[in-house]
């Protein structure tokens, strides 16, 4: 109840204010965003920011459906990150290093989709060189086959990793351009969902207009 | 509330609520009349004019401090659209902090009506801390580039708006070349600054208007064909004419200028105006962008909005000082 009250303020306060005043927002397609869950919304990844960012785009009426899948093992890695990053962001921790683990890594995950929420996932896996998009992993197919029923919303984010970048502890402001793509649905194989994420994630690359940045 | 304001300022910005509700009540006749026009960016532009007016007004009325609070945001802003759409460098993002850092300075100066230091902060301290911390970081491929961007930046986003914040804390001087002189008694009671910005932003904004009605109705020789092909000789000179009779007419009522100062102003807005427009026109040219921002419904981004302003800003302002400081 207290975790919810402080989220609530630390979405509302903090998040909300950076996000939208400080770097500012120039969305594309809003309406293409899921209106409820369960829902998937798979986004490039190249700064913390990113998951503030798309947290904020479902306002707060929606903030207790929307949950950041992260890293276990570099957001679980003390008490209170453990308890900042669960309790007050809402992470679904998941393990990056199965060898050897018996357990199901994507309990967490299945068990959100099944309560109706929506979940944020970065295929890339890590935040990687600012304002680059590397391969995506496969591991949201194993995600999209278990539901195929879940659309699967991909949204191309730029300016953020040049706001703030991994490893920079200064912020900078720049404006965010967000371009949301139509939902795509499980395929039935693997080889062709991935191509489908992939071209649809270039398709919305194509459409922003990236000054130079080196 | 209002107190500070001048009864010819509070008339104006009352004026100006009802022409913006004419033109809404013109493009609402528009579209029963003709419903397949597509009038849907006309009327977005107006309801963001709204949003302007409504904003603008609001804080000039609660008091001349949060009126510099809210041009400095909109400095924040236009400094934000112009790093966002320019090419820059990695190794410069601790340089940008320094060039976001100066806003706040700035305004702060402006607030402090400290004039000596407010003339020189950017085009000197800046000019050379920004070039300074730059060689700390030791990126020299693109430096000149980089700092020439970066200054350019600076000085039209945050040092010649800041100009539009001064007129709220200027004075006129007893020893100035021209004496002031107000048309009323009640009006030189309250301060001068709020009614010098509300002339200059109204001044501004319509010559915009004047100039693109004019372009549309008559000439052909276009002034800068490259650059901006809309503007023509003919648009140019009646959208100048126009913004020189407003000045001419509200000059001697809402300020202390006489009327021959009010005539003279009224062509430096409009000249300058239309140098700013293109400037801000050639730099989008350059980049390939249509506009500067998604910010503004209808109009673009706050520097297509403020882009004749950040001329106009500092000629109107240095105008005021030679004649009145």
């Amino acid at each position: 109840m207290l975790n919810n009250i402080l989220r609530h303020l630390y979405f509302f306060f903090v998040v909300r204010p950076i996000v939208l005043i400080v770097i500012g927002l120039n969305i594309r397609n809003l309406d293409q965003l899921p209106k409820d869950g369960p829902a998937i919304v798979i986004a490039n990844h190249n700064s913390h920011l990113d998951a503030m960012v798309l947290m904020s785009l479902f306002g707060m009426g929606r903030l207790h459906k929307v949950r950041p899948v992260a890293a276990a093992d570099h957001f679980l890695r003390n008490r209170f990150m453990a308890w900042f990053s669960t309790k007050i962001v809402g992470i679904i921790p998941l393990k990056r290093d199965m060898k050897g683990v018996r357990s199901d890594p994507l309990a967490g995950i299945s068990e959100a989709i099944e309560r109706g929420q929506i979940l944020i996932l970065f295929p890339e896996g890590s935040r990687g060189d600012p304002e680059v998009t590397s391969e995506f992993k496969t591991g949201v197919a194993h995600v999209a086959k278990r539901h195929p029923q879940v659309p699967i919303t991909p949204i191309f984010l730029h300016g953020l990793g040049k706001a703030l970048p991994k490893g920079e502890g200064i912020l900078v402001p720049f404006f965010c351009d967000v371009f949301i793509g139509g939902p795509i649905l499980w395929t039935g194989e693997r080889a062709t969902f991935m191509q489908s994420l992939n071209e649809a994630m270039q398709s919305l690359t194509d459409q922003a207009r990236i000054p130079e940045w080196k | 509330m209002y107190d500070h304001l001048s009864m010819p300022v509070r008339w104006t910005l009352g004026a100006i609520v009802l022409l913006l509700a004419v033109a809404t009540a013109v493009v609402w006749r528009m579209r029963r009349r003709q419903p397949n026009r597509d009038l849907n960016e006309l009327s977005l532009r107006i309801k963001t004019w709204w949003m302007i007016v409504g904003l603008f007004g609001f804080v000039l009325s609660i008091s001349s401090t949060a009126a510099i609070v809210f041009l400095a945001f909109v400095s924040f802003l236009g400094l934000k659209e112009f790093l966002s759409i320019v090419p820059t460098r990695r190794a410069d993002r601790r340089v940008m902090f320094w060039a976001y850092l100066a806003i706040p300075i700035q305004y702060w100066l402006v607030a402090s009506q400290w004039y000596g230091m407010f003339i020189i902060f950017i085009p000197i301290y800046m000019f050379m801390w920004l070039p300074t911390r730059m060689v700390t970081i030791g990126e020299t491929d693109g430096f000149l580039k980089a700092i020439g961007t970066l200054h350019w930046g600076l000085m039209t986003t945050v040092f010649s708006l800041s100009h539009a914040a001064y007129l709220l804390v200027f004075e006129p001087s007893a020893t100035a070349r021209v004496a002031h002189h107000w048309n009323s008694a009640e009006t030189g009671d309250v301060l001068a600054g709020p009614g010098l910005l509300v002339m200059l932003v109204l001044l501004t904004q319509l010559n915009d208007v004047a100039q693109y009605c004019w372009g549309k109705t008559l000439g052909n020789r276009r002034i800068a064909p490259t650059v901006s092909p809309g503007k023509t000789l003919a648009g140019a000179v009646g959208g100048v004419a126009t913004t020189v009779a407003v000045a001419g007419l509200i000059g001697p009522w809402i300020s202390f200028f006489d009327l021959t100062r009010s005539i003279l102003v009224g062509l430096v807005v409009g000249l300058g105006g239309i140098a700013g427009d293109l400037s801000i026109s050639a730099l989008k040219r350059d980049l390939g962008v249509k506009d500067s921002g998604f910010s503004l419904p209808g109009h673009g981004g706050v520097l297509d909005r403020v882009d004749s302003l950040t001329y106009t800003a500092p000629l109107f302002f240095h105008f005021v000082y030679y004649c009145y400081g």
